[in-house]
């Protein structure tokens, strides 16, 4: 196999970079500007209430931060599992985890009611809740993976590579089972309170992760005019399949358990048959076009190398993923919690028994949007600044 | 003692060990009695251990049409509404049901049930959410960070967020913008030494009297005679809270 | 023009406020209360002067964890009984809050440029004068009044300043 040269990403002329820049810029400042509206105002004019808590940014925030971790398997492959095919994009594999993860706590901590109080979530814990555990996994994600970067990019470093490349894979499955365990272990409702939550988490990063970074290796490599092999799209497409059917079997699974239970029948007759956009979106946008779309482009014969089916099935991976977190957070809430079993709720001021309205806000979408965009950012000026891509991927045996 | 004994030297050890006992003590000592002596003015110590506060609500009690406990709990806190009901905060609310299977049908007011293994306390990652000595389980507004994961983790729908901005807050409950709060069970009459809480007495002026409050821990209380007298039961029990709110003749 | 005045008169308040409270800051004696506030017929606040003005902020968070998590009230800080004390009233006999521009909390902080983050939840004005401890009316957002007994009981800090005071 060739020598791999690493090289900052240069788009052929400057104003392409910068254009680029432009525009991801503009969007972040639109996102911190309905991040100030809201705040300014409070959360009444976002579509948050105190019936459906979390919103459109904790869907963005979730799905953002379970992609950054499955980012990061990319590189695990390389260095924990051996595969010489992906030890190259080790590097954009992190420096991506870092950018997602980044990009979802953003929006995560913007649509705190007191984002002003960041350093008391920093310094006030309570270890029983799984929620301040999670603050220590992204910090320590940050820290970890910046090392894992180091000791790829470093040749001094290259011998702390291996036992680097294990933690950062364990640290990043912990990640996950904490993000999946926020609805695990909440016992009130019934489309939560599962302990699949969190290794169903996992294969989800695996998935978005992976189709995340087909989208963006692709893009950078034709933002940068360098060569990107066949080859190496077509394994990580068939690994994409994998995770894919994965996610597919956990939803399968975690569906039948429900309907096994007696007590679960209600909720998972919302989900699956009567909860209106949120059985539509379970159907058609987590199952059909995160799913079964998705299977037939990566292995139907018919598009055999085709590129662009490649990155559509990416895509539809990553829309179906954020269906299915939108059907988790905000289906599990719009579900009305059994405060009286056996009784039917005929009076309330306070909407106890009826399906909870959400209709998410302009200023909500902007926000989270401008967290992918946040996420893109920090790529963008990370391959800028470090030896992240491989001048050339082209297949081996093609070339020297 | 021979002292090529390969025995262990055993005064030695009971030396050691006296001595670190007594040190110990030493240490200890002031600490523990300083808490006594501290703990000896029953008015200046605050909540309790010694109690814990409990309400016995009869549904057969609870009048309909009728809004005195709710209305006298806006009054005390300051909630003020904006009429938008989705968002508005509500501490207490009146509830009517019908069983399902029987038809029989049922009011009743929900509030914080300030359970003794609270899950919105074992979410909270500041600790802003946390249950006083003696069992009320209160919001500390100054370390909430607004993240709602208590909102999500109660079975009662019991919190309410704040979604805008406040003024003229009550001096009995300070509130703002961006934090979560409950029912305190009015704490701050409790701290004053009252054991009248403001729901309790609008439903006690109004005659219908549908709402017992007091200490559980205490067998003579009104409200520990009345659950002893009658049955009664804790909404979501399986969940095994123990909830310090208790429901009879649903 | 007449706006324009009304900025320049505010302007020259605040300057002399903030020059009133350098000076106050150096000499004991000078005192930075609001006049036809309650604090204003004191002798001294709960503490000697200096050490309140260095201190306040300790004593206040030091007190809300204990009010807060533990239930001890009626303790000698507490914020309730700053704002009863420093509040000043208008020409009609409303309570002014002390975060009104030139008021009290406002006047000083604004000088040492700190933004004290106490009255994003914690009311500004007294409530009905004296009374701290009423609940609201809200129909016509009046206060009730409380007996007066009652107050003493739980505010002797107020009371025995303000016997002293006479």
């Amino acid at each position: 196999m060739s020598k791999m040269y690493y090289r900052e990403l240069y788009c052929g002329t400057p104003v392409r970079y910068w254009a680029g820049m432009a525009l991801l810029g503009t969007i972040v400042a639109i996102a911190l500007g309905a991040a100030f509206y809201m705040e300014h105002n409070g959360h009444w004019v976002t579509g948050m209430t105190n019936q459906v808590v979390w919103g459109l940014p904790h869907v963005f925030a979730i799905f953002l931060i379970v992609a950054a971790s499955g980012a990061l398997n990319v590189a695990s492959i390389g260095s924990v599992f051996g595969g010489p095919m992906y030890k190259p994009l080790g590097r954009f594999s992190s420096l991506l985890a870092i950018g997602l993860l980044a990009g979802g706590l953003v929006v995560l901590l913007l649509d705190l009611g007191r984002p002003d109080r960041l350093i008391i979530a920093m310094t006030h814990y309570n270890f029983k809740s799984i929620f301040a555990w999670n603050i220590i996994l992204y910090s320590g994600f940050f820290a970890i993976v910046g090392l894992y970067l180091w000791a790829m990019m470093d040749r001094k470093a290259n011998r702390y590579y291996r036992p680097i490349g294990f933690a950062a894979f364990f640290w990043r499955l912990a990640l996950t089972t904490g993000t999946g365990s926020i609805f695990g272990f909440l016992v009130a409702r019934e489309a939560y309170d599962a302990a699949i939550m969190a290794p169903m988490f996992i294969i989800m990063s695996f998935s978005y992760g992976l189709a995340f970074f087909i989208i963006t290796l692709i893009a950078a490599y034709m933002w940068g005019d360098r060569e990107l092999g066949d080859l190496r799209l077509a394994r990580l497409k068939n690994l994409l399949g994998v995770f894919v059917g994965a996610v597919l079997y956990f939803a399968l699974v975690f569906n039948l358990t429900n309907l096994y239970v007696t007590q679960h029948h209600g909720v998972e007759s919302f989900i699956l048959l009567n909860g209106g956009v949120y059985t539509a979106m379970f159907w058609i946008g987590q199952v059909l076009i995160g799913g079964v779309i998705p299977l037939f482009l990566i292995y139907s014969p018919a598009f055999d190398k085709a590129r662009w089916a490649i990155a559509a099935a990416s895509m539809m991976v990553l829309i179906g993923g954020f269906f299915q977190i939108y059907v988790i957070v905000i289906g599990g809430q719009a579900f009305p919690m059994s405060v009286f079993p056996g009784k039917e709720v005929l009076e309330s001021s306070f909407y106890d028994g009826t399906v909870g309205a959400y209709a998410p806000s302009l200023p909500e979408m902007l926000l989270g949007i401008g967290g992918i965009a946040i996420a893109m950012t920090m790529v963008a000026v990370g391959a800028r600044m470090f030896k992240v891509f491989p001048e050339s991927l082209e297949d081996p045996g093609e070339s020297a | 003692m021979s002292v090529k004994n390969d025995q262990p030297d055993m005064n030695r050890r009971k030396f050691v060990g006296t001595t670190v006992a007594a040190a110990g003590a030493v240490v200890v000592a002031p600490g523990v009695l300083l808490h006594t002596v501290a703990g000896a003015d029953p008015e200046s110590r605050g909540a309790s251990a010694k109690h814990r506060w409990g309400m016995l609500i009869d549904a057969n009690k609870c009048a309909e049409g009728c809004s005195a406990c709710v209305d006298a709990c806006n009054s005390e806190h300051g909630l003020t509404g904006h009429d938008r009901p989705a968002t508005d905060a509500q501490w207490i609310r009146a509830v009517k049901l019908k069983d399902n299977s029987t038809g029989h049908i049922n009011r009743l007011v929900m509030m914080c049930q300030h359970c003794e293994h609270p899950p919105c306390v074992d979410v909270c990652p500041t600790g802003a959410s946390f249950k006083r000595t003696d069992g009320i389980v209160l919001v500390d507004r100054h370390i909430c960070i607004g993240c709602r994961y208590c909102m999500m983790a109660c079975p009662y729908k019991a919190r309410s967020f704040v979604h805008e901005d406040l003024e003229n807050q009550s001096v009995n409950a300070p509130r703002g913008k961006g934090c979560v709060e409950g029912c305190t069970m009015c704490v701050h009459r409790i701290d004053r030494g009252e054991t009248v809480t403001a729901c309790q007495e609008a439903c006690h002026d109004t005659g219908h009297g549908a709402i017992v409050f007091g200490d559980l821990k205490d067998p003579d209380s009104e409200i520990s005679q009345a659950l002893k007298s009658q049955n009664s039961r804790q909404i979501r029990a399986d969940l095994k809270l123990n909830t310090g709110v208790r429901y009879s003749n649903l | 023009m007449r706006s324009s005045f009304n900025s320049i008169r505010r302007f020259t308040y605040l300057l002399a406020g903030a020059a009133f409270a350098v000076t106050s800051l150096q000499a004991t004696g000078d005192t930075a209360v609001i006049k036809g506030s309650k604090a204003a017929s004191m002798e001294s606040c709960v503490a000697e002067t200096n050490d309140i003005r260095r201190n306040h902020m300790d004593y206040l968070k030091h007190q809300r964890v204990e009010t807060v998590r533990d239930g001890i009230r009626g303790a000698k800080f507490s914020l309730i009984d700053c704002v009863e004390c420093h509040a000043s009233k208008d020409n009609d006999g409303n309570a002014l809050p002390v975060t009104d521009e030139g008021q009290f909390c406002e006047a000083c902080h604004a000088y040492v440029a700190v933004s004290p983050a106490c009255f994003q939840c914690h009311r500004t004005t007294p409530m009905q004068g004296n009374g701290s401890l009423g609940a609201v009316d809200l129909e016509q957002m009046k206060f009730q009044s409380l007996n007066a007994s009652s107050l003493k009981e739980w505010h002797p800090v107020i009371h025995a300043g303000s016997e002293s005071a006479r």
